[in-house]
C-alpha cells in the first residue's frame, strides 16, 4: 500500500496544484508535498528493513485477459532509486525558488507529475505498467524543458523527445513479443517475463530493443547527441531532473529488466556494449576539457560517469553491479548538486562561460567551499560518494577484463582534469566585474545543498547501509547466469 | 435492425421539422433520438437476430460497431450547434442527410448479404457526396463534391463489379452460402472469384482511403466543411473498414493466405506513406486528413491478424481513434472561424489565451500519437498485440516506424500552441461548447485509464 501511496501523492499534489492562484504560495505547496513524500520513502525503507518485505507489493487486477496486472513493489535496488527519487525532488524545488517561472502552479504541477511517473517506472513490477510510466515520464520532461527552456529550445527538445520516443518504441516490441513467450497464461509480471524461453535468434532482438531505449536514455556514445543540448537548453530544474533521476531509468531497466530476462545474449553482447561505453567515457571526457559553458562541462562529464555505470553493468559481477548501484545514487547527488552551483552562479553573474568568470573563491566562501565538496564527490576523492561507486565499479571491470578497467579508469583522470580546471579558473584567481560584488550563498540556498553534502559524506563514510540494501538483489538478478 | 429504422425515422422526423420551421427544434430532437437509438441498440446485445433472409444480420459485432458510429456521430451533432450557429439558410436537409449516411454506415457493419452491403456503402456514399457540397458558396465545397463524386461513383462500379463476380462464381450473394463456396474450393479457386475479391477489397479500400486509393481523401477532406469532415474521418472511416472487417472474417477466414498478403502489403504501405507525407502538410486539416489515413493502416492490422482478439481491438481502437479525432476537429473549428485559416502558424500561443483548448487538442494528438496513458495508446497496444500473436512482428515494427514518423506532424501543433507566442486574437468559446471539448478529452484519458471498460466486450 505504502508503495501506491507513494505514487498517489505526487499526482494529488499535481492536481491540487492546478487549482490554486498563482503566488509564492504555490512552490511552499510542492516542496511540502515532496517532503511528505519523502517522509513516505522514509517510512518504506523503515519498513524494508525491519518487517516483511510484502506491506510494500500492491497488486491488482487491471486487465485480466491481457495479462497486465497493477503490480507495484520494491526491493532493495527499487528501494534506493525510490528514496533518491524523493530526496532530490525537495532540494530541486528549494533550488529553484531564486527563479520565478510564469505560470508557476504548471511548473510545479508537472514536476510533480514527473515525481509520480519516476516512481511508477521504478516500483513497477508488470512489464506493461513499466512501460507506461516510462513513456509517461516523457512528456513533463518535454514540456519542463520545451516551456520554461532557454532559446533554441524548440529544436532541442523536439530533438530529445523524438530520440526517446523512438527507442522505447521498439521496447514495446519486445515487451509483446516476450509476453507471448511467457508460460499459459501469458502475463507480464516480471517473475513470469523472467521466465520466458527464447531461442538465441530471439534473446539477441529483444537485448537489442532493450538495449536501444535503454541505451538512449542513459545515454550510451554515440546515442548521446541529445543530451548535452537538452542539459544546456533546459532550465535548471529540468536539467537536474533529466541528469539526476532520469536517466538512471536506464540503468535502472538495464538491470531489472533487460539482464535477468536475456542474460544470454547480455553476455555475448557485453563486450561490444561495453567498448560502445568506454569509448563514450573517453569521448565525453575529452571533449568536457574543451568546454567553455560550465553547463555542457556537467552534462559531457554526465555521460562520461555514466557511461562508466553502464560498463559496470555489463561486466555481470558482484561488485561492478553494486557499484553501479551505488554510483547511480552518488551520480544522482552529485550532478544534481554540480547543476545547483551552476545555477546559483549563473543567477548571480547572468553568465555560464567559464572565461568569464574568475576569484570566485575569495568572494564567496561559502558558495566556494560547497562546490569544492561536490565536485570532489564527483570526482570519486576517497571518503566522499563517488569513491565508493568507482572503486567497486573499476574493480569489478578489473575482474572482467584488465584492458577494460584499463580504458574505464581513465575516467578518475579526466574528471580530475576537467573538473579542477574548471574550478581553478571559476573559484581561483583573479576577480573581474562580474565576480567582484558576488554574493555568498543564503541560507534558503545553503539549505538545498546541505542535505546533499550529508548524503557524500555518509555514502562516502559509511556506505555499508546502502550497499546492504542492495546486496540479496544484485545477487538475485546476476543469480540468473547460467 | 431496430437501430436502422429508428435511425431512419429520426431523419424523416428531421426532414418533417425542418418543413414545419422549426429549426431550434432540430439538434434537441436530434440528440435525443440518436440517445434512443443507443438504447435501442443495446438491447440488442446477445441477441443474435437476422432479418430478411440473412440480409441484415445483429451479432455483437454489428451491436457494438453500431454503438461506436451512432456515438461518434452524437458527438459530432453536438458540435454543430456553434458550427451552424451563424447560418440563416434552414439547416434540416444536411443534419437528415447526415443521420441517412449513418443509416447506411450502420447497414455497413451488420449486413449478411453483399447486395445489403452495397446498398449500405451507396447509402453512405450519395449522402456524402451531398454533404461535401453542402456549403453551396464556397468553390473548394465544390471541388470536393466533385472529385468525391466521380472518384466514388467510379470505385462503386469496381465494388459491384467485383459483387457481380463473386456472385457468378458462387452463385450467391449470402455471405454464408459464399463462405459455404469457399470451403468446397479446396484451394482451388477460380480466376473470377479472385479477380471479385481483389475488385472488391479495391473498392472497400477506396472508401477507407487505403493507400494507393487514398489521393481524394486530402483534397476532398480540405474542401468538404470542417464538421463533416469530422464525419468522414470517424463514421465512414469506422463503418468501411467494419464492412472490410465482417466480410474477410465472416466469409474469408477459410482463404487467409489469399487475401493476406495483399491486406498486409496495402497496411504497410498506408502506414508508412500516409505518416511520411502527413509530415509535409501545411495546415492542421490536411495533416487530420493524413492522420486519418495512416490511422486506416493501422486498422488493417486487426484485419490481417484476425484473431478473436482483433475483434476487440478493433473495436477499442475505432473508439479511441473517433472520439480523438473528433476532439481535434472541434478546435480546428474553432480555429478557422477565428483566423479563417488553420495554418500551424494560426496556433501559436493558443495555451496562453485558450488553456482549456489548447489542452484539449494535445490530449486528442497524444492520443492519436499513442502516448500512454491515453486511449490511443491502450488502442495501438491491443492491436499490437493481436498482431504479434499472430506472428506479424514486422508488419508491427512498420507501424511502430509509423508511430515515430507521426510524432513529428502531431507535434506540431503542440509546438505552436505551447511554445510560440500568441498573435493576439483569443478564440471565443461558449460553455457548452468548452464542456463537450473537456467531456472528449477527460474520456480519452478514461479510457486509457480504465480500458477494461471496452476491451473485452466482445
Amino acid at each position: 500500500m505504502l508503495t501506491l501511496l507513494l505514487i498517489i501523492l505526487p499526482l494529488a499534489i499535481a492536481l491540487f496544484l492546478l487549482t490554486l492562484k498563482a503566488g509564492k504560495a504555490i512552490r511552499y505547496v510542492a516542496l511540502a508535498g515532496t517532503l511528505i513524500e519523502f517522509g513516505l520513502s522514509v517510512a518504506a525503507f523503515i519498513q524494508y528493513q525491519t518487517t516483511c518485505h510484502c506491506n510494500l507489493l500492491f497488486s491488482a487486477e487491471w486487465l485480466v485477459s491481457l495479462g497486465i496486472s497493477l503490480k507495484f513493489g520494491m526491493d532493495g535496488i527499487t528501494l534506493l532509486m525510490v528514496m533518491l527519487t524523493t530526496f532530490l525532488l525537495p532540494v530541486i524545488i528549494l533550488a529553484s525558488f531564486n527563479h520565478s517561472y510564469n505560470r508557476p502552479a504548471a511548473f510545479y504541477s508537472l514536476i510533480l507529475f514527473m515525481e509520480m511517473a519516476l516512481i511508477g517506472v521504478f516500483t513497477a513490477f508488470d512489464g506493461l505498467m513499466f512501460y507506461i510510466f516510462w513513456e509517461m515520464t516523457l512528456i513533463p520532461a518535454y514540456f519542463i524543458c520545451a516551456v520554461w527552456g532557454g532559446n533554441d529550445r524548440i529544436r532541442i527538445t523536439f530533438k530529445f523527445f523524438i530520440y526517446t520516443f523512438v527507442g522505447s518504441l521498439f521496447m514495446l516490441v519486445a515487451l509483446i513479443y516476450l509476453y507471448f513467450k511467457t508460460p499459459a497464461p501469458h502475463s507480464f509480471d516480471f517473475q513470469w517475463l523472467y521466465l520466458a524461453t527464447l531461442t538465441p535468434a530471439e534473446q539477441t532482438w529483444i537485448f537489442l530493443a532493450f538495449f536501444l531505449a535503454f541505451a538512449i536514455k542513459i545515454p550510451i556514445f554515440p546515442l548521446h547527441t541529445w543530451q548535452p543540448d537538452t542539459y544546456t537548453g533546459s532550465p535548471p530544474a529540468g536539467t537536474m531532473l533529466l541528469a539526476g533521476i532520469m536517466l538512471k531509468m536506464g540503468i535502472y531497466g538495464m538491470i531489472r529488466w533487460m539482464i535477468p530476462i536475456c542474460h544470454q545474449s547480455v553476455q555475448q553482447w557485453a563486450p561490444a556494449a561495453m567498448i560502445l561505453a568506454i569509448t563514450g567515457i573517453v569521448y565525453a571526457s575529452l571533449i568536457a576539457i574543451r568546454q567553455n559553458d560550465l553547463k555542457r562541462l556537467v552534462a559531457y562529464s554526465s555521460i562520461a560517469h555514466v557511461g562508466l555505470i553502464a560498463a559496470g553493468v555489463f561486466a555481470l559481477n558482484v561488485h561492478a553491479m553494486q557499484g553501479a548501484v551505488i554510483q547511480m545514487v552518488t551520480h544522482g547527488i552529485n550532478v544534481v548538486g554540480l547543476f545547483i552551483i551552476i545555477d546559483f552562479l549563473q543567477v548571480r553573474t547572468k553568465t555560464r562561460n567559464i572565461t568569464d568568470l574568475g576569484g570566485i573563491a575569495s568572494k564567496a566562501p561559502r558558495l566556494a567551499i560547497f562546490f569544492m565538496i561536490i565536485l570532489l564527490g564527483s570526482i570519486a576523492l576517497p571518503l566522499t560518494n563517488g569513491f565508493i561507486g568507482e572503486f567497486l565499479l573499476l574493480l569489478g571491470l578489473f575482474e572482467y577484463s584488465k584492458i577494460f578497467s584499463a580504458f574505464a579508469g581513465l575516467t578518475i583522470i579526466f574528471s580530475a582534469v576537467y573538473m579542477l580546471w574548471m574550478y581553478q579558473r571559476t573559484m581561483l584567481g583573479k576577480t573581474n566585474e562580474l565576480t567582484e560584488k558576488i554574493q555568498d550563498l543564503t541560507w534558503p540556498e545553503m539549505a538545498a545543498l546541505i542535505p546533499l553534502v550529508i548524503i557524500i559524506f555518509w555514502i562516502g563514510l559509511f556506505p555499508g547501509l546502502f550497499l546492504d540494501v542492495a546486496l540479496p538483489d544484485v545477487m538475485q538478478i546476476l543469480s540468473f547466469k547460467p | 435492425m431496430t437501430t436502422i429504422i429508428s435511425i431512419t425515422i429520426l431523419g424523416v422526423l428531421v426532414l418533417f421539422l425542418g418543413a414545419m420551421k422549426k429549426q431550434s427544434w432540430l439538434l434537441p430532437a436530434i440528440l435525443a433520438g440518436l440517445v434512443i437509438s443507443m438504447a435501442l441498440t443495446i438491447m440488442d446485445w446477445n441477441s443474435f437476430q437476422s432479418y430478411s433472409h440473412l440480409m441484415i444480420i445483429v451479432d455483437n459485432v454489428a451491436v457494438a460497431f453500431s454503438m461506436v458510429l451512432i456515438f461518434s456521430t452524437f458527438l459530432i451533432f453536438s458540435l454543430a450547434a456553434h458550427y451552424y450557429r451563424g447560418v440563416q439558410r434552414p439547416l434540416d436537409d444536411i443534419y437528415g442527410v447526415m443521420l441517412f449516411a449513418l443509416v447506411g454506415a450502420v447497414m455497413m457493419t451488420s449486413y449478411g448479404n453483399l447486395i445489403m452491403l452495397f446498398l449500405g456503402i451507396e447509402t453512405l456514399s450519395i449522402a456524402l457526396y451531398v454533404l461535401a457540397g453542402s456549403h453551396k458558396e464556397a468553390i473548394t465545397s465544390n471541388e470536393a463534391t466533385l472529385k468525391y463524386f466521380l472518384l466514388g461513383s467510379f470505385l462503386s462500379g469496381f465494388l459491384l463489379f467485383g459483387i457481380a463476380l463473386i456472385y457468378g462464381s458462387s452463385g450467391s450473394f449470402d455471405l454464408q452460402k459464399i463462405s459455404v463456396f469457399v470451403a468446397s474450393c479446396a484451394g482451388n479457386y477460380p480466376p473470377m472469384f479472385l479477380a471479385g475479391l481483389f475488385l472488391l477489397i479495391i473498392g472497400l479500400a477506396f472508401k477507407i482511403a487505403i493507400v494507393p486509393f487514398h489521393f481524394w481523401a486530402p483534397d476532398v477532406y480540405e474542401g468538404t466543411p470542417t464538421l463533416l469532415t469530422a464525419f468522414m474521418a470517424t463514421v465512414v472511416k469506422t463503418a468501411a473498414i467494419v464492412a472490410m472487417y465482417r466480410f474477410f472474417t465472416h466469409t474469408f477466414c477459410g482463404i487467409h493466405g489469399v487475401w493476406e498478403t495483399t491486406i498486409w502489403i496495402l497496411a504497410a504501405f498506408t502506414i508508412l506513406l500516409g505518416n511520411l507525407t502527413g509530415v509535409y502538410q501545411p495546415n492542421l486539416k490536411r495533416m487530420l486528413a493524413y492522420s486519418s489515413i495512416s490511422h486506416s493502416g493501422y486498422m488493417l492490422l486487426a484485419v490481417v491478424a484476425f484473431s478473436p482478439m482483433s475483434d476487440n481491438a478493433l473495436l477499442f481502437y475505432t473508439l479511441s481513434y473517433s472520439v480523438a479525432t473528433i476532439t481535434a476537429f472541434g478546435i480546428l473549428i474553432l480555429i478557422r472561424e477565428a483566423h479563417g485559416n488553420d495554418f500551424f502558424s494560426s496556433m501559436n500561443g493558443l495555451a496562453k489565451t485558450n488553456p482549456l483548448e489548447a489542452f484539449c487538442l494535445t490530449i486528442a494528438l497524444f492520443s492519436l500519437t499513442g502516448i500512454p496513458p491515453l486511449a490511443g495508446f491502450m488502442a495501438k497496444y491491443y492491436l499490437f498485440t493481436a498482431a504479434i500473436e499472430k506472428g506479424l512482428v514486422w508488419l508491427v515494427i512498420i507501424a511502430i516506424a509509423g508511430s515515430a514518423i507521426s510524432v513529428v506532424y502531431y507535434f506540431k501543433p503542440v509546438i505552436a500552441m505551447y511554445l510560440k507566442n500568441p498573435d493576439g486574437k483569443k478564440l471565443t468559446v461558449e460553455m457548452p461548447y468548452k464542456a463537450h471539448l473537456l467531456f472528449m478529452a477527460l474520456m480519452i484519458i478514461l479510457i486509457g485509464i480504465l480500458p477494461f471498460l471496452v476491451i473485452g466486450l466482445l
